[in-house]
């Protein structure tokens, strides 16, 4: 009981004391808003703009779930198929690891010149996030019980009878693990696409309105975006966490208490 | 099914070679009656569980001819070393797997799971999950799934060595009794001198490095055997007996 007071406790508290001395050191050094706006000014200008960053915050999470949710297809069937085929995975892993390890934001400018800006949100998204869910997807397929492989041998399992019985249930808890970065990726990307297109209207994301707020000095407005950016990341983390949590609660390790 | 006494199980001159160079088996000659409870016994190394799963088809011999029961999957059970359940299966799930695969109808599925989890005791725990289990009670869950097929060889391979002793005295006495009632063939791997002459009609004792026959030794105690054997005279002097053939044996490995 007091664990779980320290763990909630504890990091509200630091949050409380972080406000505080940014609050202070803006009113003791009477620092304008156009460089650093207070926590209050911030507060205010959420409820202000809300209408409008709210909007937006719909657009970017919009691209960003369809990201999320490719991202997690492809990565998983991708990574079956690697996994029944090594002619496939032979074929084609490396360049899931090219697109990987080249920035994305130096991919993103040259999507926008070929693609639709929502388009090219959505392919950024993607190619950020499906790596992760790949690689763990592959680790889990490939870290399957020998016994258990041997068991569905002797007993003279198809193919998709191991895949469907044994390879993908035992890869669960990586493939979740990877959904869960991958969430927080597809976020990062979908933002990295819309800053990097950065066009008015009224469908424009919140990173645009961080991008379009900075040419305006209008500081505020920028951290009320980054705000409401931060949290849409985490609920997205806590979203897949719960779900990671609800999948294994009955026989993974990592989502059981310790017993003391 | 073959009558008492004709040959289920038959090596003649198998030897296994790995990948690696490491010749694990070499001019193992072993026959198997149906019916009969054999041990396999023989310090790590002596590749007597390469041998089992040759026998299961599990792995192909290097050289040599191998003859087991031909009645399709599920005419053979396997217990492995550990439990070897699915973590994310509950009891029922477990055990049923091998029927599972073999597309069996639904009903006598459920029939001979509920049958083969009253054989090994766990009724009481047929939705638990493997990690709510004991040791103990995992691997009797283990045995149930060998067994729901009704094959007509088991094979064990060391089951009982990672528990501890109160729990192994008590799955050999179960197992025993189990053997017994179905008369099934089982051929159990064990580097344990007293577990073997506890179970076995015929002790097989192996010599490693490469992995071959060294000797038997027929245990014509009757059954059924319990804590009266266990404790007895005549147990002690056949321990006695085959200690002192797994010491020649390892000796003639020239160490």
């Amino acid at each position: 009981m007091s664990e779980r007071v320290l763990r909630i406790g504890l990091p509200v508290l630091v949050l409380a004391l972080v406000i505080l001395a940014w609050h202070l050191i803006v009113q003791g050094f009477a620092i304008p808003p156009y460089v650093l706006p207070g926590p209050g000014l911030v507060l205010s200008t959420l409820i202000a703009d809300g209408p409008l960053l709210w909007q937006s915050l719909l657009v970017t999470l919009a691209l960003t779930c369809e990201g999320f949710v490719l991202a997690a297809v492809g990565g998983i069937v991708l990574a079956v198929a690697f996994n029944q085929w090594r002619a496939i995975e032979y074929s084609f892993y490396p360049y899931a690891v090219i697109l990987q390890v080249t920035p994305i934001v130096a991919i993103a400018p040259i999507l926008l010149i070929y693609l639709p800006q929502p388009l090219a949100v959505l392919a950024c998204a993607w190619i950020v996030a499906f790596f992760p869910v790949l690689a763990n997807t592959t680790l889990g397929l490939n870290s399957v019980d020998h016994n258990l492989l041997a068991l569905f041998d002797l007993y003279k399992a198809s193919r998709w009878q191991v895949l469907w019985n044994l390879k993908l249930p035992a890869a669960l808890p990586q493939m979740l693990a990877g959904l869960r970065i991958a969430g927080g990726l597809s976020l990062i990307g979908a933002v990295v696409a819309e800053i990097a297109a950065g066009s008015a209207g009224a469908g424009s994301g919140l990173a645009y309105r961080i991008a379009e707020s900075g040419y305006r000095l209008n500081i505020p407005r920028m951290f009320a975006a980054l705000v409401l950016l931060s949290l849409a990341g985490v609920a997205i983390f806590f979203a897949l966490s719960a779900l990671s949590h609800l999948a294994l609660r009955r026989w993974h390790e990592s989502a059981m208490g310790r017993e003391r | 099914m073959s009558g008492e006494g004709a040959t289920v199980v038959s090596l003649r001159g198998v030897g296994k070679t790995f990948d690696s160079g490491t010749v694990a088996l070499d001019g193992l000659n072993l026959d198997v009656r149906a019916g009969e409870f054999v041990s396999l016994l023989g310090p790590s190394g002596c590749g007597k569980s390469t041998a089992l799963r040759i026998i299961a088809d599990l792995s192909a011999p290097s050289k040599g001819a191998v003859t087991t029961p031909s009645g399709g999957p599920g005419s053979i059970g396997f217990v492995f070393q550990e439990p070897t359940l699915m973590p994310w299966a509950d009891v029922t799930a477990n055990v049923r797997l091998p029927l599972k695969l073999a597309h069996a109808d639904e009903a006598k599925a459920q029939a001979a799971v509920a049958q083969a989890l009253v054989r090994v005791g766990l009724s009481d725990f047929a939705r638990a999950f493997p990690r709510e289990l004991s040791g103990g009670m995992k691997m009797r869950a283990s045995i149930a799934r060998a067994l729901v097929t009704e094959p007509d060889l088991l094979l064990m391979d060391e089951p009982f060595a990672a528990l501890d002793e109160i729990t192994r005295f008590k799955l050999n006495n179960d197992l025993l009794a189990l053997w017994q009632e179905l008369r099934r063939t089982v051929i159990f791997v064990t580097h344990s001198v007293f577990e073997s002459v506890f179970l076995s009609q015929r002790i097989v004792v192996m010599t490693p490095r490469p992995g071959r026959v060294f000797d038997e030794i027929v245990i014509d105690a009757p059954y059924p055997r319990d804590e009266h054997f266990r404790t007895s005279a005549e147990y002690g002097a056949l321990c006695r007996r085959v200690s002192e053939m797994l010491n020649a044996a390892m000796a003639g490995d020239g160490r």
